[in-house]
């Protein structure tokens, strides 16, 4: 589980210093999903990258199963992001110039997974985002939702514990958005996930069961209900490796 | 996934890679070009010093050059004897000169050889002969006096009528001249028949230090129709002619090769030489070998082989001052634009995939792994600058060896050089000061080729792994700073 406490994060730009996060306290447990919603600029992808372990807070801590993430070595940082973290990006930051198969890869190579079963696995996490037909292509010869597919097969293909999501729908249309969001429930469930991500839309945020707005660096939790929460749970989850394309509209269900 | 990714790389992003590999290309092209052409001119100035020394030969001790003096060598002098009526029988007479009327002691070639520095030396004495023959008729004395200034021949023809007077009189002469080098048979590693190559017969034996025989060069062979096994005769003595020597360059200006001594008495200059020839026993200190040889040995003159390359003008040495100055400079200021452009162009092209780096240290890749991507590529990239610009070069190289380009080499006379200057005192006739003066400026015709040796395709393949280095360093410093953070940047 996750437990921030006091992090803090100022950036100094010139003479200015920016206070981008002022002493959030927070905890996740494991399996738990959170949305984290606010503004622009007010510090929400600031927030994911301390619980990613991507940056390091000013001050406070951010430990996960009890590791303290501000305070352990840059290479045992780098080691607990190889092995329990799993990102997409809203821009979906594949390898331009690599196959599918081979961006799913490169979240292998950090933890010396040999080449065969590197290829292997990344094979199967892909069939299971539904582009088993599409090891051998280039981003640029996948459509944005497919790229995305990608992103989320490479961030997976190591069975993390944790999965952060920075706008994981931003570049997306509608139709798109809605298949990747259920694409995204379906593994958070299957694969018992701590799911964390940041978004705008106000759709996927009003139905998450714990949501919290991060305004001016400071956090409000609120928790959404029970009722919501096992509603949220359901609909969207089909057996993950199905045709998720074919699924039904996310926004038609009623949110 | 090292070299997946690399190939990845390589192979998607072409023009990228082409532009930096080009970029290093053209450097390193330029380096072989400008290095081997240098080679190329090196040979050939070799090739002209060569013509003027003997293989071997670091320096040249003569007499310090004298003004002339007009009774120093005397008038030259023929004499003929006016035969009776109607002989008509050619006669022949050779005046003998030492090559500039210098000459030195034989003493000093030991003096020179007891120098420090100097590994042996070895003496020669140049002579000049002229050759004057023809025929000369005596004038008739006619008694008849009716017949008035008819002889202009004969002497003291009276204008007094009654007077015998003297008729038909006159003279026909050739007058043409060669040299002759009296050459130091126990050594002939060293002096003036080094540059040569016996092509046929044989060369001087050790003991045939007073012997009568000569060789002789193959064009003086040919022009006069001799051939080994007959004889020359110069000044009344006959020489056994027992070689024929081919000139390594065409610039050999000895026509007839003899033993010191014979040459010594043919010039009348017993125990003298003109030259000395001089080896060093270590080719990095000539200079100072020189200024040894001038400091304990006076009234000589040193020339050296740089010396005498500081007088060899014309299109050769403007070309070689060309290559070796701005053909360097040249080199080196694309060379160190190309490292340049290749570091600032890899550079630019990390700080443009910011996010994939970040991406990837997001995913858990240490910096090291990041950076040898980066250095890895540019590494490929150089040593594919290395194989164009190799292949470039070598292609310019072997255009400028099959084009060749004839070079002219002007050799200008330092004044008692042993083979083709020095010739200032001789005898004031016309036809052999006029050869003296076109053999003190000896113009040389030479094809530049432009030889790639090892070394030259080995520094350039240095080079290219250098700029790959380079610019490797470059980038993967700047990967080596991002952070992981950098992954969420918007900036595509």
């Amino acid at each position: 589980m996750y437990k921030l406490t006091g992090v803090t994060k100022r950036y100094t730009r010139g003479k200015e210093t920016v206070e981008a996060l002022r002493g959030i306290d927070l905890a996740i447990e494991d399996g738990d999903q959170l949305v984290i919603q606010g503004p622009t600029g007010g510090g929400k992808s600031t927030l994911l990258q301390m619980i990613g372990g991507l940056d390091r807070p000013t001050s406070g801590s951010v430990e996960l199963d009890g590791v303290d993430l501000a305070s352990i070595s840059e290479a045992k940082l780098t080691r607990l992001r190889a092995e329990k973290i799993g990102i997409i990006f809203q821009a979906f930051n594949l390898i331009p110039t690599l196959t599918a198969q081979e961006n799913v890869e490169t979240a292998l190579v950090p933890l010396g997974v040999k080449a065969a079963e590197r290829r292997e696995r990344a094979a199967e996490a892909l069939r299971s985002v539904g582009l088993g037909e599409r090891l051998g292509h280039v981003p640029t010869e996948l459509s944005g939702g497919q790229q995305q597919r990608v992103a989320i097969a490479r961030a997976l293909v190591k069975k993390p514990k944790v999965l952060l999501a920075d706008e994981p729908t931003g570049n997306l249309d509608e139709g798109t958005r809605d298949d990747i969001m259920g694409l995204l429930e379906g593994l958070w469930h299957e694969y018992g996930l701590t799911f964390i991500m940041v978004t705008h839309d106000s759709s996927i945020a009003r139905r998450a069961p714990r949501l919290a707005t991060i305004k001016a660096g400071q956090i409000t939790l609120t928790e959404q209900g029970g009722a919501r929460r096992a509603a949220a749970a359901q609909p969207f989850v089909q057996q993950p490796g199905q045709q998720y394309a074919q699924q039904p509209s996310y926004g038609g269900q009623g949110y | 996934m090292f070299g997946i990714y690399l190939k990845r790389e390589l192979s998607r992003r072409k023009k990228a890679a082409l532009v930096i590999a080009m970029g290093l290309a053209l450097g390193i092209a330029l380096v072989i070009t400008v290095n081997s052409v240098s080679a190329g001119m090196q040979q050939a100035q070799d090739k002209v010093l060569k013509s003027l020394y003997g293989l071997g030969t670091d320096m040249t001790v003569t007499k310090a050059q004298t003004a002339p003096s007009g009774n120093s060598s005397g008038r030259p002098k023929f004499n003929f004897d006016a035969k009776s009526n109607d002989s008509k029988k050619t006669q022949s007479s050779d005046r003998v000169m030492t090559q500039g009327g210098q000459s030195l002691k034989s003493s000093l070639v030991t003096e020179v050889a007891a120098q420090k520095g100097v590994a042996s030396a070895v003496g020669a004495l140049s002579l000049n002969v002229t050759k004057v023959d023809g025929s000369f008729t005596q004038g008739k004395a006619q008694s008849s006096t009716q017949q008035q200034g008819g002889g202009q021949g004969g002497p003291g023809g009276g204008t007094s009528t009654g007077q015998p007077q003297v008729q038909g009189g006159g003279a026909s002469f050739d007058v043409n001249s060669y040299s002759v080098a009296g050459v130091d048979v126990t050594n002939q590693d060293l002096g003036p028949l080094a540059t040569s190559k016996i092509t046929t017969g044989k060369t001087f034996t050790a003991s045939q230090t007073n012997a009568k025989v000569a060789v002789l060069s193959k064009s003086y062979a040919k022009e006069n129709k001799k051939t080994v096994g007959k004889t020359v005769t110069i000044s009344g003595t006959k020489y056994t002619i027992i070689g024929i020597a081919t000139p390594d360059s065409s610039d050999s200006t000895t026509d007839v090769y003899l033993p010191l001594k014979q040459a010594q008495t043919l010039g009348d200059s017993k125990n003298k030489v003109t030259t000395i020839y001089v080896k060093a026993t270590d080719s990095q200190q000539i200079d100072t070998v020189k200024k040894t040889i001038q400091k304990n040995i006076s009234g000589t003159t040193v020339t050296t082989s740089a010396d005498l390359a500081d007088t060899v003008s014309g299109s050769l040495s403007t070309a070689s001052n060309l290559a070796t100055s701005v053909g360097k400079w040249l080199s080196i200021a694309v060379l160190v634009a190309a490292f340049l452009v290749a570091a600032l162009l890899t550079s630019s092209a990390v700080s443009r995939r910011v996010r994939e780096f970040g991406t990837l240290k997001a995913l858990g890749w240490p910096s090291r792994k990041v950076t040898r991507q980066v250095v890895g590529e540019s590494i490929v990239n150089g040593l594919l600058g290395g194989a164009l610009g190799i292949a470039l070069g070598l292609g310019a190289a072997y255009a400028v060896t099959a084009i060749s380009p004839k070079l002219t080499a002007e050799l200008g006379s330092t004044g008692g050089m042993g083979g083709g200057g020095g010739m200032g005192g001789g005898p004031g006739g016309g036809g052999p000061g006029q050869q003296a003066a076109s053999a003190a400026k000896n113009t040389m015709e030479i094809a530049l080729s432009a030889p790639v040796s090892l070394t030259t395709i080995a520094l350039a393949a240095g080079l290219a792994i250098a700029g790959g280095l380079i610019a490797g360093a470059m980038g993967g410093w700047r990967a080596s700073r991002m952070r992981p953070a950098d992954a969420l940047r918007s900036v595509s």
